[in-house]
């Protein structure tokens, strides 16, 4: 299969980020197309693409906005999702970075379709600065085109756009926790239902959406639902950005239809493995998605496809480790992250996932106990689906696959107190350990 | 999240001096007046001004909460509670450079955790300390979303991407 460039078209070119670029690639002439359809037009036209959300669930976008309650006198909103936290994503920071306008013209296009009240926020990690002084000032050139603010382009519409940096806290990734994060809480998630689309933000009806999913937005406008489905496979549509890193020897974004084979990404695209080594392990789908082994990746990626492989498509974040990698580490890595990032509220993930990084901890240590292995699977079992929100869920991901498909590792390692040859630790026992 | 132990040294800093007073510039001020504007209610203001108050003065001291939660309508605890639990606001002072070396998975399999001890021998710090002069504070962060040129350590707002050990020895030598 080879690359596209659908969603990347602008990336590369000189000042890609300002607006008499994007104007003088087509930019907003799909906004022009959309404010002469109404905006049940537009949520059937998104539901004919068959896209679903690039956030991690993979839920169907048009559907989603049809969720919203008809009779309703409250106010709606539109957020993006700019918050890109889960590890292995890095794929919206190029949007944001290289082509804000496609993602602006994609909010008010999608802002009119759910027909939102006249403010939207765009949620971007804190720590993305330059990406938050990026987007603010294509806000400024897109109000001063007069694509955003009062009547836009004469079609009554009324839509402003604000950047809500966030201030680190993966948890503010989960919608439930993106809202009470923007009304200014700690971003712990609210129980679910009430769903956004009913009770969101500001106790209005919300929609949430990834900053991918709305930059297809413009580009379905302009070119029809048929059009999008001809990439990818029926359920799975659409272009779609990768994110490849680790042990790569090229390591980035690629942008495909959906649905690219994962073994040919890694070496035929990504130019194979660093050092040339045997391939150990991927974790497909960002952080939270359970790992899989060499024999498993000849597979296409999508959301059910990779369902089906028992793990899951996620972000697309794709994390390559080579054979020198200690399997031990690199779970006890991802269970140090979501230990990190509970926001605290439920007792099996907040204690479970310190839990689990202790056990992992000790076991490269050389203090593991011989029913450890066990104890970890087990523990997944206490966590998962017995928790609030889905993070619960992804910490269990990486360390239950782990454990099920290394377990000859995670047995040598404690018999041996030490990694299994051949494979190395990446960091050193005796590092001085900060508070967290 | 950030955890507040009561029987630290720092605990005693908690409490905000009430003889102090303290306000943002006249410049903050327009900008944060400018913030509730974009909001239906002035709490949704808070993690903003807050971003402004630590650009102003570099950390987010107990004065600052009660200041913000003044200016607000909230109680200084609610404020205390969201500022512990996000990692960005600065509970103490920070050095003029704040480098914050990315762990996770991505960069530490290509080699971040030799930096981040690099940074830290380098400099006779522990995670999270100042350097005496007060110019460099080191911590450890997650993925800061730019896996695909890892090991990636954050310095104020700017990424160093692609870095190395030798790379960041000679970026420390630099920072003034
Ligand atoms: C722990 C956790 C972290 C998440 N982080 C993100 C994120 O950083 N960016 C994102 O777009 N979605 C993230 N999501 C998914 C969102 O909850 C939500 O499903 C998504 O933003 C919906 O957008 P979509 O329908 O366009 O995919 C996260 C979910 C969970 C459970
Ligand atoms: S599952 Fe974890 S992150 Fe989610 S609400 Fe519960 S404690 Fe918080
Ligand atoms: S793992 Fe370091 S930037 Fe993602």
């Amino acid at each position: 299969m080879e690359p596209i460039r659908v969603l990347t078209k602008n990336v590369g070119k000189p000042g890609s980020a300002s607006i008499d670029t994007y104007i003088s690639g087509g930019g907003y002439e799909s906004l022009k197309k959309a404010l002469k359809s109404t905006p049940d037009e537009l949520v059937q036209l998104v539901k004919d693409s068959e896209m679903r959300g690039r956030g991690g669930a993979g839920f169907p976008t048009g559907m989603k906005w049809s969720f919203l309650p008809k009779d309703s006198p409250k106010p709606r909103y539109l957020l993006c999702n700019a918050d890109e936290s889960e590890p292995g994503t890095f794929k919206d920071r190029v949007i944001i970075e290289h082509d804000p306008h496609l993602l602006i013209e994609g909010m008010i296009i999608s802002a009119f379709a759910i027909r939102s009240c006249p403010m939207s926020y765009i949620y971007i990690r804190g720590e993305f600065h330059h990406g938050a002084m990026v987007l603010n000032r294509a806000l400024d050139e897109a109000r001063a085109k007069g694509f955003l603010g009062k009547n836009i382009l004469g079609s009554g519409f009324d839509l402003d756009i604000t950047v809500h940096r966030g201030a680190g806290a993966y948890i503010c990734g989960e919608e439930m926790g993106l809202i009470e994060s923007i009304e200014g809480h700690r971003g712990q998630p609210r129980v679910k239902p009430p769903f956004p689309a009913v009770v969101g933000v500001f106790g209005s009806p919300t929609i949430v959406n990834n900053v991918e999913t709305l930059s297809c937005v413009p580009l379905i406008v302009e070119h029809g639902a048929e059009w999008f489905k001809s990439f990818g496979q029926p359920k799975n549509t659409g272009p779609k950005l990768y994110c490849v890193s680790g042990h790569v020897k090229k390591p980035g974004v690629y942008e495909f239809p959906m649905g690219v084979n994962l073994q040919e990404l890694i070496y035929e695209h990504c130019g194979g493995i660093t050092d040339d080594l045997p391939l150990k392990a991927v974790i497909p789908g960002g952080g939270s998605a359970p790992m899989l082994t060499p024999a498993e990746i000849d597979l296409p990626m999508n959301f059910d496809a990779l369902m089906k492989a028992g793990t899951m498509f996620g972000s697309a974040g794709i994390i390559v480790m080579n054979s020198s990698t200690c399997i031990v580490d690199a779970t006890w890595r991802m269970a140090k992250f979501f230990a990190h990032e509970s926001c605290g509220q439920c007792t099996p993930c907040r204690e479970g996932t310190n839990w689990m990084e202790t056990i992992l901890d000790r076991i490269e240590r050389g203090g593991g106990r011989p029913q450890d292995a066990d104890l970890l699977f087990d523990m997944t079992d206490n966590i998962g689906g017995k928790s609030l929100c889905a993070l619960g869920d992804a910490a269990c991901g990486p360390v239950a696959s782990a454990v099920k498909k290394f377990r000859d590792e995670f047995i040598y390692h404690i018999e041996h107190k030490g990694c299994l040859p051949g494979t190395k630790r990446y960091r050193r026992l005796d590092m001085p350990v900060g508070a967290h | 999240m950030a955890h507040l132990q009561p029987d630290s040294p720092y605990a005693t800093e908690r409490f905000a001096d009430t003889t102090k007073t303290i306000a943002f510039s006249p410049e903050a001020k327009a900008k944060f007046d400018a913030l509730l504007e974009r909001y239906p209610t002035k709490e949704a203001a808070l993690l903003p001004a807050l971003h402004l108050a630590q650009e102003e003065i570099g950390w987010v001291s107990p004065e600052v909460m009660v200041y913000l939660a003044g200016l607000l309508d909230l109680e200084p605890a609610k404020v205390l509670g969201v500022v512990t639990f996000y990692n960005m606001y600065n509970q103490r002072p920070v050095g003029r450079h704040h480098v914050q070396v990315c762990t996770n998975l991505s960069c530490m399999i290509r080699n971040a955790y030799d930096i981040y001890d690099r940074c830290l021998s380098k400099l006779g710090i522990h995670p999270g300390e100042t350097t005496k002069d007060g110019r460099i504070t080191v911590t450890e962060v997650e993925c800061l979303g730019s896996c695909g040129t890892a090991p990636v350590v954050q310095i104020n707002n700017d990424y160093h991407e692609n870095a190395s050990v030798e790379s960041i020895d000679t970026l420390l030598d630099t920072l003034k």
